[in-house]
This record gives structure tokens, C-alpha cells and sequence, in this order.
């Protein structure tokens, strides 16, 4: 689903590289957490997939796609079958829970009747069916999270990407939207989560991706978050 | 695509800015409306630049019917003979100073009266009264050398011949309705030239400032896969609406130049020569709406590229 092959990327006022020398595989259907402290790469590794940067070396394969092949006009292809979710969540405060979960289906150019039956279904299965007239500053941090999880996922993608999904919310509500997550990726969806949050690592036990400087340095199946240094 | 959607996003769009919306409807209509003003007085210049204006210098115009009592010192005889033409004409052939001599007829002059007068109201309800035998037939002169003093040694030497009407001096006739419209365009094109530079600028800021404040939405629509060109349309139309409102204001402009300017204040006070028709002013108003359009849509493009990443 996602393969990178000896990429490096390297910022043009930086001399020192974003990425170094990256190689890994993710397949379809995987859980895979990314941790590594700030300044790590975490960041440039995810806009990379999404092809908001392009490496200076090396090659990305999404979806089946070279990204380097890819022209620009078929970024937005790339992009409808890569759902996001931000620490921030990111929600139109002008606009209902329906109509920002509607916003994304509207904008790819859906149809009304696409977006009607949509819309409900997905704000049933992240848990919000009955508060779709709400507005997102009447929801609680992990309701909002939720809205944004059901924007990202209406157009069911083949791959969620989450950067740092709990980060801005209380332990408790967090294993919410972790078995949230959890949900959707039994269904067959690819899940790649940034995070800090050490306990959730540790008890989800999935592979865990770590970067330091750049560099991979951990790729373990069934990991936890780190060794006490 | 979504219609409904793309006309909300617009009009959203246009409100949330209004105050730059109106600074650029208003620069958008001064830079057209002086265009068209120029384009205006181009029209009207070639308009009066008949048919001789640039060949000849000096008119020589025969005596008509109704001469007998307008001039009866040198048409006592009415309409001039074919001989007293002719013979004038050898005249001026054999003169020193002359290149060369075209003779007009009456039908001839007929069919161009008819010809300048057609499209210009104050022509056209004249032109349908007049009759080939009111206008006269003419030997137009071109000189050697058309200096001022030979031009007035032709003047008197054949002012005063038995069968001239008159003999004019072809170019200080017009002179003064030239110098002024070439004034007119000249400035009209030096203001339209500043207003497009301001207009531009203003658009480029205006969509900036739209494009900045809708950050976030198009940041979302980035993310989901919307394409370019639909997140780029809403900004497009804006500068679109805003460009076509300066066009409509402008031909406001223009139509009143022409009403109060044209139809009011020359045409009653310089009978002798014709002036454009509305025909001209919709030909005008027909350039404006594409150019108003390309500079909006163009500064926007333009804006776009540089503060809308997508």
C-alpha cells in the first residue's frame, strides 16, 4: 500500500536532511504507529505520502502509484484515497457536523443523493448519528475528533492517515477514538498514526515505526513505545 | 460540479470583502470607461477622416442650383457647365504649384455624403433631404508643396472664378475637431493606462485577501482531493463578477460621453462634419467586455499562483 525506497529528503535552507535513507513497506490492511521525538521527520514523512513534498532522493509508491510519475493535475486523485486527520482536528466552524462531513463529498463533486445517504452512515459508525445539526464548538474534543474522522473517512480511502489524533485529548476519551480507529481498520482500511502518546502504543501492541533525526531506527511488528533510556 | 455550490462560494467570497469588492468594481469601470472614451475618439477621427483628408489639400467646390442666389457674384448662372469644370481643370493642371488634380462629380459626392452620414444621428436625418443636385461637384488639388502660403496663393487666385463656389482650405476646416479628440484620446489612454495598472494591483490584493481569509476551507478541499480548478473557481469568478460590474459601470460612461458630450455639445456646434452612432458605442461596449473580463480573470489566475497552493 505505501513503499519507500532509500528516500531522503532534504529542506533547501537545511543542510542537514528531513529523511535519510528511508526504506520501508507498509501492506494493506496494517496498523502502524510512527513515534519519534520532534524534529524527527514524522512530519515529512507523512507529507510525503499525502505528495505535499517530493524527496530529493529516492522513490514513494501509494496506492500502487510511483508518486514521482504522478503529474500534477492527478494529485487530487492521489488524495481521495488518502483520508486525514489532525491533532487540531480542522473542522468548519461555520458549518454543521453534517455539512463538514457533506463538505468533503461536495467539493470532490458528488452527488446530492451520494452525499444524503453518505453522510448519516458514517456519522453512525464513528458514533455521532442524532448530533449531524450540531455545531462543532457545542461537541466536546473527542465529538469534534470524531467529526474529523468521519470527514476523512466518507470517502472511504484506502489509507487513514492520523497525525497525532489523541494529542489534544484526555487518556480516557482517547481510547475512544483509538478503538474508533481500530474499527476502521478491520474493515480493511490502512491506518498510519503519528503519536506521543506512550500508553496507547503500549496497549495497542501494532507495529511501531521510530525515527530519530531522520534516520529509522526501530521497525517492529507487535511494538511497544520505547525502552526506558 | 455543483453549481449551487460554486455560486454560494462566490458570493460568500464577494460579500466577506465588500469594501474591496466596491474599491475594485470602481477602479475596474474608470480604467474601462476611459478605454472606451478613446476607443470612441479613434472611431470618430477615422469617421471624419473622409475620403480626401489625407490626399488632397485644397477644394475646389463648383457652384449648385441654389448658388444663383447664395453666390451671386460667381454662380449667377447656377449649377457650373461641364466647360467651365473642364477648363478649370486644365487650369489647375497647368499651374506651377499643383501635383496633381482629382475631379469629384456630383453623383460621386452624392454617394459619399450618403456613405459618411450613414450610423450618425445628426447626419442621417440631414442625409435624407439633401439630393445629389444640392451637393457640389469638386476638384480636389494636391499640392507639391503644402505650405501655408502656397496653399493661400491657391485660395486667391482661384476664389472669385466664374463657376467656383468656393475654395477652401481642406485641412484648417477640421483642424481644431482633430487637435481636440487627439487631446481626448491621448489623455483618456494615458488615465486608462494608470486605472488598468491600479485595477490590477487591486485585484491581485483583493484576491489575496479572499484566498487568505478561506484558508482553512481551501485547505480542506486540498486535503480531500478536490481538484485545482475547483478550488480555484470560486476565487476566478469572484475577479469574473467584479471585472463584468466595471464593465457595466463603463458603459454607463461611455453612453453618457456620447449622449451629453457628443449628441448635445458637437454635434450642434460643428454642423459641417458627421459624428458616430450608437453603432459605435455598442462595438465599444463589445471590446470592453472581453478586456474587463481578461484583467480580472487574468489578475486573479495570477494572484492565485502565487497565494493559493494547491
Amino acid at each position: 500500500m505505501i513503499r519507500f525506497d532509500k528516500v531522503t529528503k532534504t529542506y533547501p535552507t537545511q543542510n542537514r536532511p528531513a529523511l535519510q535513507n528511508i526504506s520501508l513497506e507498509i501492506e494493506r490492511g496494517e496498523f502502524v504507529f510512527v513515534i519519534g521525538s520532534s524534529g524527527s521527520g514524522k512530519s515529512t514523512f507523512m507529507r510525503l505520502i499525502l505528495r505535499e513534498e517530493r524527496p530529493s532522493a529516492g522513490r514513494v509508491h501509494v496506492a500502487g502509484k510511483d508518486l514521482a510519475k504522478l503529474s500534477n493535475w492527478k494529485i487530487p486523485q492521489l488524495r481521495r484515497q488518502i483520508g486525514t486527520v489532525f491533532q487540531d482536528f480542522r473542522l468548519l466552524p461555520n458549518k454543521t457536523v453534517e455539512q463538514n462531513v457533506a463538505f468533503a463529498l461536495e467539493v470532490i463533486g458528488k452527488s446530492r443523493p451520494t452525499i444524503g445517504k453518505a453522510v448519516p452512515e458514517v456519522l453512525d459508525l464513528v458514533g455521532l448519528g442524532g448530533k449531524g445539526g450540531r455545531f462543532p464548538n457545542e461537541l466536546s474534543g473527542g465529538e469534534q475528533q470524531r467529526v474529523a474522522i468521519a470527514r476523512a473517512f466518507v470517502n472511504r480511502p484506502m489509507v487513514l492517515i492520523a497525525d497525532e489524533p489523541t494529542g489534544n485529548l484526555d487518556p480516557e476519551t482517547s481510547v475512544g477514538i483509538m478503538k474508533l480507529l481500530d474499527r476502521i481498520n478491520r474493515a480493511g482500511t490502512t491506518v498510519v498514526m503519528v503519536t506521543h502518546d506512550q500508553a496507547i502504543v503500549n496497549q495497542m501492541r501494532k507495529r511501531v515505526l521510530e525515527l530519530d533525526s531522520g534516520s529509522l531506527v526501530r521497525d517492529q511488528s507487535r511494538g511497544v513505545y520505547g525502552y526506558v533510556r | 460540479m455543483r453549481a449551487q455550490f460554486v455560486l454560494s462560494e462566490i458570493f460568500i467570497g464577494l460579500r466577506r470583502n465588500l469594501t474591496m469588492t466596491v474599491a475594485v468594481v470602481v477602479s475596474a469601470a474608470v480604467a474601462l470607461g476611459m478605454l472606451g472614451v478613446a476607443l470612441l475618439m479613434l472611431f470618430q477621427t477615422s469617421h471624419m477622416k473622409d475620403y480626401w483628408y489625407n490626399k488632397v489639400e485644397v477644394s475646389v467646390f463648383m457652384c449648385t442650383k441654389d448658388d444663383a442666389t447664395l453666390h451671386p457674384a460667381t454662380c449667377a448662372n447656377g449649377q457650373a457647365s461641364q466647360n467651365q469644370m473642364n477648363s478649370l481643370q486644365a487650369d489647375l493642371t497647368a499651374n506651377q504649384l499643383v501635383q496633381q488634380v482629382f475631379p469629384e462629380s456630383q453623383a460621386d459626392a452624392y454617394a459619399r455624403y450618403q456613405q459618411q452620414s450613414a450610423g450618425s444621428t445628426s447626419g442621417t436625418s440631414m442625409a435624407q433631404y439633401v439630393t445629389p443636385d444640392q451637393i457640389p461637384a469638386s476638384l480636389r488639388v494636391k499640392l507639391k508643396n503644402p505650405s501655408t502660403e502656397n496653399i493661400d496663393a491657391m485660395i486667391s487666385s482661384y476664389q472669385g472664378q466664374q463657376g467656383v463656389e468656393t475654395v477652401s482650405d481642406q485641412r484648417t476646416i477640421l483642424q481644431p475637431l482633430f487637435k481636440l479628440f487627439n487631446g481626448l484620446t491621448v489623455s483618456a489612454t494615458t488615465v486608462a493606462v494608470v486605472m488598468v495598472g491600479l485595477a490590477l494591483m487591486l485585484i491581485v490584493n483583493t484576491v489575496r485577501l479572499s484566498a487568505f481569509s478561506r484558508r482553512r476551507e481551501t485547505g480542506i478541499m486540498r486535503l480531500v482531493g478536490a481538484s485545482n480548478f475547483y478550488i480555484r473557481l470560486p476565487f476566478l469568478m469572484e475577479g469574473a463578477v467584479a471585472g463584468l460590474g466595471g464593465v457595466a459601470v463603463a458603459t454607463l460612461g461611455v453612453a453618457s460621453f456620447k449622449f451629453f458630450l457628443i449628441d448635445r455639445v458637437l454635434a450642434p456646434n460643428f454642423t459641417f462634419t458627421s459624428f458616430i452612432g450608437w453603432d459605435k458605442v455598442l462595438v465599444t461596449v463589445l471590446i470592453l467586455i472581453p478586456v474587463g473580463l481578461l484583467m480580472a480573470v487574468g489578475a486573479s489566475a495570477l494572484s492565485l499562483r502565487k497565494y493559493l497552493k494547491v
